[in-house]
């Protein structure tokens, strides 16, 4: 039975731009190999951090959303966070069927406040 | 001992008027806390970033359970501080 996560992950501020998003990439080619879909991602960018993590103020705050079959996609995939310098915090989550309709209803809030972005700013 | 009889009051205990306490997520119908949006938590949390109990929020204990997992897990992402002062 297909089971819906949800995983946030805070990268070290210390990256440039392209190497936090490949490390993004990297994170979720994991997740497709080890055959999980992703059905949703967001980047929140650098966001000031409530108290400091490793010595460090800053993160690059990355969600990504997937489907995935079983408990060893998520094993696997906390293990390559474990591995990976980069990253300096993660958290997986199981979505009940409360948070999966959240997380629809959030992902139709946030495209629609995109394209009203998008709409101001070439209006 | 002065018998409660004949304890006089300087004013009289007004019997604070007692605000029928509910559950907002039961009276709004939301389902599902989302740790994700810092700002929402904060209601429930006080200056010095500490859970606000049940019986001053009245949130019912199903809840004030998910509020506090939610809190936790806000707290490990850092979207939240674990102690602070003068957090609102």
């Amino acid at each position: 039975m297909e089971k819906r996560y949800e995983t946030v992950f805070i990268l070290t501020p210390v990256l440039s731009d392209d190497q936090a998003k490949e490390a993004a990439k990297k994170i979720k080619k994991t997740i497709t190999d080890l055959g999980g879909k992703v059905v949703n991602e967001e980047n929140w960018g650098l966001k000031k951090l409530a108290y400091p993590i490793q010595k460090k103020t800053t993160g690059f705050y990355h969600l990504i959303e997937f489907a995935g079959e079983g408990e060893a996609i998520v094993n696997n995939l906390e293990v390559t966070y474990k591995r990976d310098e980069r990253i300096l915090r993660f958290l997986t989550v199981a979505l009940d069927k409360h948070a999966v309709a959240y997380a629809d209803k959030r992902k139709g809030r946030v495209a629609e406040a995109k394209t009203k972005k998008k709409e101001s700013a070439n209006a | 001992m002065a018998a409660p009889k004949d304890i006089r009051y300087l004013n009289p205990p007004t019997a604070e008027a007692k605000k029928k306490k509910y559950c907002r997520f039961k009276k709004s119908g939301i389902k599902y806390i989302d740790f994700k949006d810092p700002d929402f938590l904060l209601k429930f949390v006080n200056e010095q970033g500490k859970l606000l109990p049940r019986r001053l929020t009245g949130t019912s204990l199903k809840f004030q359970r998910k509020v506090a997992q939610a809190v936790k897990r806000a707290r490990h992402l850092s979207l939240m501080p674990y102690v602070a002062d003068l957090l609102k």
